[in-house]
C-alpha cells in the first residue's frame, strides 16, 4: 500500500434517486498523505482519514450528497489495508505453515469507528449520518451498559458548539438533522483519544472564535498532520462566520496556533503537513504566508476604522488590492473584517 | 598496406561510434559558479527599494511591493526562507548538478541542482507527470525535463509563493518556471520564463551564467531560527498603503521619472524611452 499515493475512485450513478442528489461529474480522489493519512478531494470539504489496524476516523465527513462517494472510496481503503500478502509474513516455518499465507483470504474491513467535526457547516458535516450508520463504536466495559444503541454508529466528535447549533430548531422549511449527523461526544477545549490510533496520538485542539465559535483542528501527533478544518483555506480569504461565533482575531489566532504546533523539516517546508478545510495541502510556511495576509488585511481595516471610516469608504479604499488575484472576491471577507472589529471595539 | 589502414581506420571509427552512447546529451553536472554578469547591482548588493523597473506586473503587484516592510524577514517563520526555484538563478551561490543515473537501464533520470542557500531540486527526467493541484507546493516546485536537441527545457510546478525582485515584488504560488539549459564548453546559461496569473501580465524572462569551477565545494548552509526582535505575539510588520516614504527615493537617485520606476510590462520595451521624452516626463524630485 506504501508504493501506492494517488488513486482516483470515480463511481457511476446507480439510481435515479441518487441521481437526484449527486453531483454527477465529481469524483472523489483519494491521496495519500503520510502514513495512515488520507486525503479525500471532491466531497465539498476536505477530508482526512486515518485507516489502519485500529479502524478508521474520519475528519469531516463532506455534502450529504457525496456521501455514498465517499463510503465508497474509504472501502477501497478500507480493503487495502486488511490485505495480507506474504510479505507480511512474521512467523517461521515451524511455528505457522508459510501456505497459510497463500491461501488466507483478506480479514473483514476495520469499521469507520471516529468521526470527528472541525466545525458546523454542512460542507463539513453533511455526511455525518450516512458515515456515522456506516461505523462503529466497539463496546464493553463501561461504553455500553444501558445505551444500547451506542455501538451501532461511529462516534462522533466535536466541540460543544457544533453540537449546540446543529441541535438547534430549524429555520423555516428546513428538516432536522437526523440524531445519527449529530455529535455524540463533545469537549469544551481540548480533547485527546484516550488510546493510540492506527499507532498514533490524535489530538483535538478547539479554537475560539475563529471561522465559527465551534472550530477544532485534528492534529495526528505521529504522522505530524494536521487537518486545520475552514481556518485554513488556499482556495479563498478566510471566512468569517460573525453569525456563528466567528471573528477576525481569533482567526489569527487559530493561525498563529497551527504555526506554534507546526515545525518545518527543512528551510521552512515540509515537516508538519497542514491539510486545509478547502484547497491543496500546506506546510508551516504555507500557513505563515496566509497568517500574514490575514493579519496585514486586518491591521489596515482595523486603521481605516479607528479614523472612523464607514464600510463602503473602507471597501472603495480596496484594502485587498493586492491579494485580490490570489485569493478572489474579497466583499465578504471585508465586510466580516470591519464587522469583528466593529464588534471588538465596543467589548 | 594503404588499404590495410584505411580498413583498421575505418573499423576504429565504427567501434567509436558503436561504443558512445545511442543517445548522449549535454552533461549538465558539475560544480557551477555564479559570474553576475547580468543586472548586478540588483543580485549584490540588492535592488533598491521601490526599484520595479521592466518588470511586467500588475497593481496588485505593486501595492504588495509597496506595503512590504523588510522587518517582515525577521519573524521566526521566515528567518531561514531560501530563494525560490525561479530567482535561486540570480542569488550569490554556487551551484551543484548531479545526476541520477538508473543502475538497470543507465538511462539519466533526474539531474540535481542545489545551491549554497537552496535545498535540493530534483528534475525528472524519465516521463513522470506533475503532481495533483491538492499535492503540496515547494520552494524547489516540482520539475520535469525533456531534451530539445542539446538544450534542456524544464517545466516547473507547484512552486511555493516566492519573489521575482528582493524587494517586496511578489511572485504567487499559482505560477509557473519554464526554463532552458544550454552548455557551451566551460559556460552554462539558463533562461528562466515565470508565468504568474496573479502578479504577472506577461512572462517574465531572465538569461544568467554560470561557469563550470573545478576547485569548489559547495558546502552545508545551515540556519536556526531566533528571536531577532522583541515584539507582542501575532505581529506581521508592513507598511500601510500610501504610507511608504521610501519607494519614492529611488527614482530620484537616479534622476528616473517616477512613473518608469513603478515598472509595468510596457517599461521593458525601448518604445516605453520614446514615449517618455514624447510625454517630457521629469525626473523625480531628489
Amino acid at each position: 500500500m506504501s508504493n501506492r499515493s494517488l488513486l482516483t475512485v470515480s463511481f457511476l450513478i446507480l439510481t435515479v434517486a441518487a441521481a437526484a442528489q449527486a453531483q454527477p461529474n465529481s469524483d472523489v480522489t483519494i491521496y495519500h498523505v503520510r502514513g495512515p493519512i488520507y486525503l479525500l478531494v471532491g466531497a465539498g470539504g476536505n477530508i482526512t482519514l486515518s485507516v489502519g489496524r485500529d479502524g478508521v476516523l474520519v475528519v469531516d465527513t463532506g455534502t450529504a450528497a457525496m456521501s455514498d462517494r465517499v463510503l465508497a472510496a474509504i472501502a477501497q481503503l478500507q480493503k487495502e489495508s486488511a490485505t495480507n500478502g506474504i510479505t507480511e509474513l512474521h512467523y517461521g516455518a515451524e511455528t505457522r505453515s508459510s501456505i497459510r499465507a497463500t491461501v488466507d483470504t483478506n480479514a473483514p474491513p476495520k469499521p469507520i469507528r471516529y468521526i470527528i467535526n472541525t466545525h458546523v457547516h454542512p460542507d463539513h458535516t453533511g455526511g455525518n449520518e450516512k458515515l456515522s450508520k456506516a461505523g462503529r463504536t466497539l463496546t464493553g466495559g463501561n461504553v455500553s451498559g444501558e445505551i444500547s444503541d451506542v455501538g451501532e454508529t461511529a462516534t462522533v466528535i466535536a466541540n460543544q458548539n457544533v453540537l449546540t447549533r446543529m441541535s438547534a430548531p430549524p429555520a423555516a422549511g428546513q428538516p432536522a438533522i437526523p440524531f445519527a449527523a449529530l455529535p455524540s461526544d463533545t469537549f469544551h477545549s481540548d480533547m485527546k483519544l484516550s488510546h493510540f490510533f492506527n499507532g498514533e496520538g490524535v489530538h483535538v485542539i478547539h479554537l475560539p472564535a475563529a471561522h465559527t465559535d465551534g472550530d477544532s483542528i485534528v492534529y495526528f501527533r505521529g504522522s505530524d498532520v494536521i487537518s486545520a478544518g475552514d481556518v485554513f483555506l488556499t482556495t479563498s480569504y478566510p471566512v468569517i462566520d460573525l453569525q456563528r461565533g466567528g471573528s477576525i482575531n481569533g482567526e489569527i489566532d487559530a493561525l498563529n496556533r497551527i504555526l506554534d504546533l507546526a515545525i518545518p523539516e527543512f528551510r521552512l517546508e515540509g515537516g508538519t503537513l497542514v491539510i486545509p478545510g478547502h484547497g491543496r495541502i500546506g506546510d508551516s510556511a504555507d500557513v505563515a504566508y496566509y497568517r500574514d495576509m490575514t493579519t496585514i488585511i486586518r491591521d489596515r481595516v482595523q486603521y481605516m476604522l479607528d479614523k472612523n471610516w464607514t464600510l463602503e469608504q473602507v471597501k472603495a479604499a480596496k484594502p485587498t488590492l493586492d491579494y485580490d488575484p490570489r485569493y478572489g472576491g474579497s466583499t465578504a471577507f471585508v465586510e466580516a473584517v470591519y464587522k469583528s472589529l466593529q464588534e471588538s471595539r465596543k467589548k | 598496406m594503404d588499404n590495410w589502414k584505411g580498413t583498421a581506420c575505418l573499423i576504429l571509427l565504427g567501434a567509436f561510434l558503436t561504443a558512445a552512447p545511442a543517445f548522449a546529451q549535454v552533461d549538465f553536472s558539475g560544480e557551477w559558479a555564479p559570474r553576475f554578469y547580468e543586472d548586478q547591482p540588483e543580485r549584490v548588493p540588492g535592488p533598491e527599494l521601490g526599484d520595479y523597473l521592466g518588470l511586467p506586473i500588475n497593481a496588485s503587484a505593486r501595492m504588495r511591493a509597496d506595503t512590504w516592510s523588510a522587518s517582515l524577514l525577521t519573524l521566526p517563520e521566515w528567518q531561514c526562507r531560501p530563494h525560490s526555484a525561479d530567482y535561486i538563478w540570480r542569488g550569490p551561490s554556487n551551484l551543484i548538478v548531479t545526476k541520477e543515473v538508473d543502475p538497470v537501464s543507465r538511462d539519466v533520470t533526474a539531474l540535481h541542482a542545489e545551491w549554497l542557500r537552496s535545498v535540493d531540486r530534483p528534475i525528472y527526467l524519465d516521463g513522470r507527470p506533475h503532481p495533483p493541484d491538492w499535492a503540496p507546493h515547494t520552494w524547489a516546485g516540482f520539475s520535469t525535463g525533456k531534451w530539445e536537441g542539446d538544450m534542456l527545457t524544464t517545466t516547473v510546478t507547484h512552486l511555493k509563493e516566492g519573489y521575482i525582485r528582493r524587494n517586496g515584488v511578489a511572485r504567487s504560488d499559482m505560477a509557473t518556471l519554464t526554463e532552458h539549459w544550454f552548455r557551451h564548453g566551460d559556460w552554462l546559461t539558463v533562461v528562466t520564463v515565470v508565468t504568474d496569473p496573479v502578479y504577472l501580465t506577461e512572462p517574465f524572462v531572465r538569461s544568467t551564467d554560470y561557469e563550470l569551477d573545478l576547485h569548489q565545494h559547495v558546502p552545508p548552509y545551515p540556519c536556526d531560527a531566533v528571536e531577532e526582535v522583541e515584539r507582542p505575539k501575532g505581529t506581521v510588520p508592513h507598511i500601510l498603503p500610501g504610507m511608504n516614504e521610501g519607494i519614492n527615493e529611488f527614482p530620484a537617485r537616479h534622476h528616473l521619472p517616477p512613473e518608469a520606476a513603478r515598472g509595468g510590462a510596457e517599461t521593458m520595451y525601448p518604445e516605453y524611452q520614446l514615449k517618455l521624452k514624447k510625454a517630457g516626463a521629469a525626473p523625480a524630485a531628489r
